[in-house]
């Protein structure tokens, strides 16, 4: 069974609400401000909070079908750690480095002996192995200063997902403290390349946020290029030469089987999913002119030709209400970044500053959108929809193909070396702070992040 | 590879002399025997060192055009076919009348310094604008077909003006 079909078993994954702190765990985290004019919220970096995560306790040590529970309860803390520690937002001790904790301390933290460490945060919790083989994970978190607990969530999930019950809790921190919305259990599809930069062997690959469960879905014998997960992750658009033109696919990930998203002869590329799901949104050429298309997810409608300037418009990104499209087109002469709506109408450009402006990508936040701008160097920027507020995020000989994190704080890109040609995935937060580069076994490009797992 | 290698040179000499007068956009040098050529041009041929070419073959339109006379190069996001480029074309025309039955793949490509959507879209006007002028001056529409390799395939591999000047190219390409 694929690791896809296993995440659509959610009915084995269940979030519930451990003890009597309900409350304080439902509530949702702070929403966003909102406001007419929309605000660049910023992370306070200067103010990185301490948190210790020390391993999960497992009260009974049992052998499960991905390992031990006592060796699982501290690979949990490892992932919350790391997730924590890649936000930027805090600096994490532990697993490594810290004692173990007992059972009844889960629930009674010596908040004295925290402090002495100088911990401000501390997150216990416990794994436990059920009667059904499945796991128990219980994630608690503590504000040491107050000496109270802030949130208790408790997962129950097949021992194989357990990274996903870790990411969870780390999701859980993460907005209790920051008031932004969860982002670490979601997923990425993106280009694993190799080989020498004219014969670059381009397979298309999924993974975790984190880089962890890598799976190649392609294997390189025709090149693949940016693909773009489904919202319900059932399935991937994406460009393949497979019958030596481009097209684009849509290949649905239990099924292992693709189709073409229209029988059109002409090439089709840069393919993007409409919010629901319901929509495809392409471009294509037609005797050398390139315009933007959309068409039926379901494959029976017919394409609706949303431009048809003798420029080239290419590419787009929906805004997360679904009734605008923002695109590139160098109808004047250079590329630049225009807005639609979603029926094609009212197209006007956004993007005035110097040098050519490409790959726009709308924040599922709705308030900024991410491009890359062309001035000599390759460098990633935000902008807000009416093209104010501009600010380049990176510094870099080329960096390309801006894609947001689900909760819009975080946006990934890939990165080109000069002269070897070789690339790599990075991330880095809306302040242009905290950049870094995301494992992956190979060279990697197209990055295109999921929203947070159903 | 040895006799392979003569040949090279040897086309190297013709082709100096083809570009010798050519404005801007000529070709500087070859790239590097073992890196830079498209899919195709290089494929090895069996005749090849052998001194015979089938007619109406790859290696017989290469050697006919001229080396790099089967591309023709753009400027930055330009995808314009000037009189230098077509000179060219209507090489290849020429040979392309002399065997009626080939048909061609014209690929178009762009240079690395593009977003590769745009890139893609850019390759596809090359390559048109190549096939346009190949029918305006009388080869049947249907022996050409075009593909877009946008910054796929670079021909040359450095990340300088002149690996860049040659990779936005047009490059026709027989099929067997």
């Amino acid at each position: 069974m694929s690791l896809f079909a296993r995440h659509q078993k959610l009915a084995s994954f269940l979030l519930f609400i451990l003890g009597t702190q309900a409350a304080i765990a439902q509530t949702p985290p702070p929403a966003a401000p909102v406001s007419d004019e929309p605000e660049l919220v910023e992370f306070d970096t200067s103010k990185t909070r301490s948190i210790a995560v020390p391993a999960l306790v497992a009260p009974a040590p049992v052998d499960t079908a991905a390992g031990n529970s006592v060796a699982l309860g501290r690979q949990i803390a490892e992932v919350i750690s790391s997730d924590l520690r890649a936000s930027g937002v805090f600096e994490t001790q532990g697993p490594n480095g810290l004692r173990a904790i007992t059972l009844p301390e889960v629930t009674t933290p010596q908040f004295d002996y925290w402090k002495s460490r100088r911990v401000e945060q501390l997150v216990q919790g416990f794994v436990r192995v059920g009667g059904d083989g499945n796991l128990t994970v219980g994630c608690y978190l503590y504000d040491v200063g107050f000496g109270n607990e802030t949130t208790r969530l408790g997962f129950n999930v097949p021992p194989r997902e357990w990274r996903r019950a870790a990411h969870k809790c780390a999701d859980a921190i993460y907005a209790r403290l920051t008031g932004e919305l969860p982002f670490f259990d979601s997923r990425i599809a993106y280009i694993a390349e190799s080989g020498p930069k004219n014969k670059r062997i381009k397979r298309l690959a999924i993974m975790d946020s984190d880089g962890a469960n890598h799976r190649f879905i392609t294997n390189g014998q025709s090149t693949a290029l940016t693909p773009r997960f489904s919202p319900n992750y059932k399935s991937i658009l994406y460009l393949s030469y497979v019958d030596g033109n481009p097209r684009i696919y849509v290949y649905d990930i239990d099924a292992g089987r693709q189709r073409l998203i229209t029988q059109s002869t002409s090439p089709t590329f840069a393919p993007r999913w409409s919010p629901d799901g319901q929509t495809i949104l392409y471009s294509m050429a037609v005797s050398g002119n390139t315009d933007v298309y959309k068409i039926a997810a379901s494959g029976n409608g017919t394409p609706v030709k949303l431009t048809s300037s003798p420029g080239i418009d290419v590419g787009g990104s929906f805004s997360p209400d679904g009734r605008q499209i923002v695109f590139e087109s160098d109808r004047s002469g250079s590329q630049q970044i225009y807005l639609m709506n979603a029926d094609g109408s009212n197209q006007r450009r956004i993007s005035f500053g110097s040098g050519r402006y490409a790959t726009p990508e709308w924040s599922p936040r709705a308030d900024l959108i991410a491009f890359t701008r062309i001035a000599g160097d390759f460098r990633v920027g935000t902008m807000r929809p009416d093209g104010s507020g501009e600010r380049l995020l990176t510094d870099s000989w080329q960096d390309e193909a801006p894609t947001w994190a689900p909760n819009g704080r975080v946006i990934q890109f890939f990165r080109t070396a000069k002269g070897s040609g070789k690339t790599s995935i990075w991330q880095v937060d809306l302040t242009g702070s905290n950049e870094r580069q995301l494992p992956t076994p190979v060279d990697g490009s197209d990055p295109a992040w999921g929203p947070v797992l159903p | 590879m040895k006799s392979h290698m003569i040949k090279m040179a040897a086309i190297l000499l013709v082709s100096t002399a083809f570009v010798t007068g050519c404005g801007k956009k000529k070709v500087d040098a070859l790239p590097p025997a073992a890196q830079g050529t498209d899919y195709g041009q290089n494929a090895t041929d069996p005749n090849a060192g052998t001194g015979q070419i089938i007619p109406g073959s790859q290696e017989d339109f290469l050697q006919q055009v001229g080396q790099f006379g089967d591309r023709i190069l753009f400027e930055t996001d330009r995808f314009n076919v000037d009189a230098e480029d077509q000179a060219v074309l209507q090489r290849q025309a020429q040979w392309l009348a002399q065997y009626p039955n080939t048909r061609v793949i014209v690929e178009g490509h762009a240079d690395e310094r593009g977003t590769r959507d745009y890139n893609l879209a850019l390759g596809e006007r090359r390559a048109n604008s190549a096939k346009n002028y190949l029918t305006s001056i009388g080869v049947d529409a249907s022996r050409i077909q075009t593909v877009s390799y946008g910054k796929e395939r670079p021909s040359a591999l450095g990340s300088d003006e002149q690996s860049w000047t040659q990779n936005r190219r047009a490059v026709t390409v027989t099929v067997r």
